[in-house]
């Protein structure tokens, strides 16, 4: 077992460390964040007069693409930081955020399209922001393919940074391309160079989904970014 | 750098001397681009949606498709008795091997489109005419994205275990504002109207291409370390 002090190096492979758990205090607190925004939501926020209970879905689904968002940026920066200063953390923290992120885009896709359904009468369409969602999950699950297939670890970072980077640039020329292309997505109602236009209720709990979701997605990466460390050290302790 | 640019006009040289001498690849990728075009037509009911309606559409998609046969032969061909070593060992910067497979792809994708374009026009009576010149522009600067992109994830794709299954998963995302603002323009030229009115697409086209050749090209030594 002595030898799995000896694998820490300048490339911050793994070092040897007391098991912690993946789960922490940080995840529990998230998920009652989480809970306390569905009841706020479902309970104590006020029906909106169009759409009614469906647009409760505001408090799940735009949450869910800033969180994926964030984590697509994660995965841009630490990318960028992997490629200049190749550090395997900066690598397992790209693979943990890209992995988050893939989830949320999926629970962003699936609830918009439950909502879809009842409001504009279709599961799908080719709208602007949805094809946009969409091509960021086919990147990343992309990106999660292809470091399945590289058993080299030197070689998959980079070879991931290298996707990670250039799916965050792509990102705008989807966008602006689809953009053009055609849009009947609602407009921003919050992130808007005017007020927000929507009651203070209903702003509060936005502004709490947005909180706990965040606190979720930073608990789910902490996880699995332990997850990674885990796995590496494994590795590392088993030998080439 | 007049060397770096000599050593990589030496590499495309050398890839499109094999292919001359051997047209494995360009020949199937000519013969799968007619089979495309001709598949396609039978896809959508003639009586309901006009030919020359779907002639854009189908000609953008048979584009990357065909552009994804040649990539993958590119860094394919460096497999055999590894010879990739040769190139890397070669006293020459890496962004040159890169810009020679590049070039070397770009030829290449030129090529079935000069044979592509022409066949899409007859079979659903597309009305070249004065247009071919506007038409050689769209596909030249969706051909330097196409690659520019393409280039690099061969060199990667073919390292990995999925090997050309790969390829097409990486590229297709980043293929999407190419075939979007070239199917559109193209639409919109086969339609009679003015190439001004097409600008908006072609600017994205031209920054696509501006951005993703500068950061393949900064990106791809990353790919080939040691």
């Amino acid at each position: 077992m002595t030898d799995l002090t000896v694998s820490h190096g300048q490339d911050g492979s793994a070092t040897a460390r007391v098991a912690e758990p993946t789960f922490g205090w940080l995840f529990v607190v998230a998920v009652l964040g989480v809970i306390a925004t569905y009841i706020r939501a479902i309970y104590f926020t006020p029906l909106e007069a169009l759409q009614g209970p469906a647009q409760k879905i505001y408090y799940v689904h735009p949450t869910s693409a800033a969180v994926a968002f964030m984590a697509f940026g994660v995965v841009a920066l630490t990318s960028i930081g992997y490629l200049w200063m190749k550090d395997m953390r900066l690598d397992r923290l790209a693979e943990s955020a890209a992995e988050v992120g893939v989830v949320f885009t999926t629970v962003t896709l699936i609830t918009g399209s439950l909502w879809g359904k009842p409001v504009w009468g279709t599961w799908w369409t080719w709208d602007a922001r949805l094809t946009l969602t969409l091509f960021l999950w086919f990147i990343y699950v992309g990106y999660l393919i292809l470091r399945g297939a590289i058993e080299d670890h030197g070689m998959r970072a980079r070879y991931s940074a290298v996707l990670g980077i250039l799916g965050a640039l792509l990102i705008p020329f989807i966008h602006l391309s689809v953009y053009l292309f055609r849009t009947l997505h609602p407009m921003p109602i919050i992130f808007k160079p005017s007020r927000p236009s929507l009651p203070n209720d209903m702003l509060e709990t936005f502004l709490l989904a947005l909180g706990s979701f965040t606190l979720l997605f930073i608990a789910l990466l902490r996880a699995r970014y332990r997850l990674a460390t885990d796995e590496a050290a494994l590795e590392a302790e088993e030998g080439p | 750098m007049p060397d770096a640019l000599g050593a990589a006009l030496l590499i495309a040289r050398k890839d499109l001397a094999i292919e001359f001498r051997t047209r494995t690849a360009f020949f199937s990728a000519v013969v799968f681009a007619l089979l495309g075009i001709v598949i396609f037509f039978f896809a959508w009911d003639p009586t309901a949606v006009a030919a020359v309606d779907l002639a854009p559409g189908v000609l953008w998609v048979i584009f990357t498709f065909s552009g994804l046969l040649g990539l993958h032969r590119s860094f394919g061909v460096e497999l055999a008795d590894r010879a990739i070593d040769g190139l890397l060992g070669a006293p020459i910067p890496r962004e040159s091997i890169y810009l020679g497979k590049a070039m070397a792809n770009l030829v290449f994708v030129i090529a079935v489109q000069v044979i592509a374009i022409p066949a899409i026009a007859l079979f659903y009576d597309m009305p070249l005419g004065g247009r071919v010149l506007a038409l050689a522009g769209i596909a030249l600067l969706a051909a330097i994205g196409l690659v520019a992109v393409g280039t690099l994830f061969a060199a990667m794709a073919v390292n990995t275990r999925l090997g050309e299954l790969l390829l097409p998963m990486l590229s297709l995302p980043f293929f999407v504002p190419i075939v979007i603002p070239a199917a559109q323009a193209t639409a919109r030229l086969f339609a009679g109207r003015p190439v001004a009115e097409s600008m908006g697409w072609l600017k994205i086209l031209l920054a696509y291409d501006i951005v993703f050749v500068a950061a393949c090209m900064m990106a791809f030594p990353h790919t080939i370390e040691e």
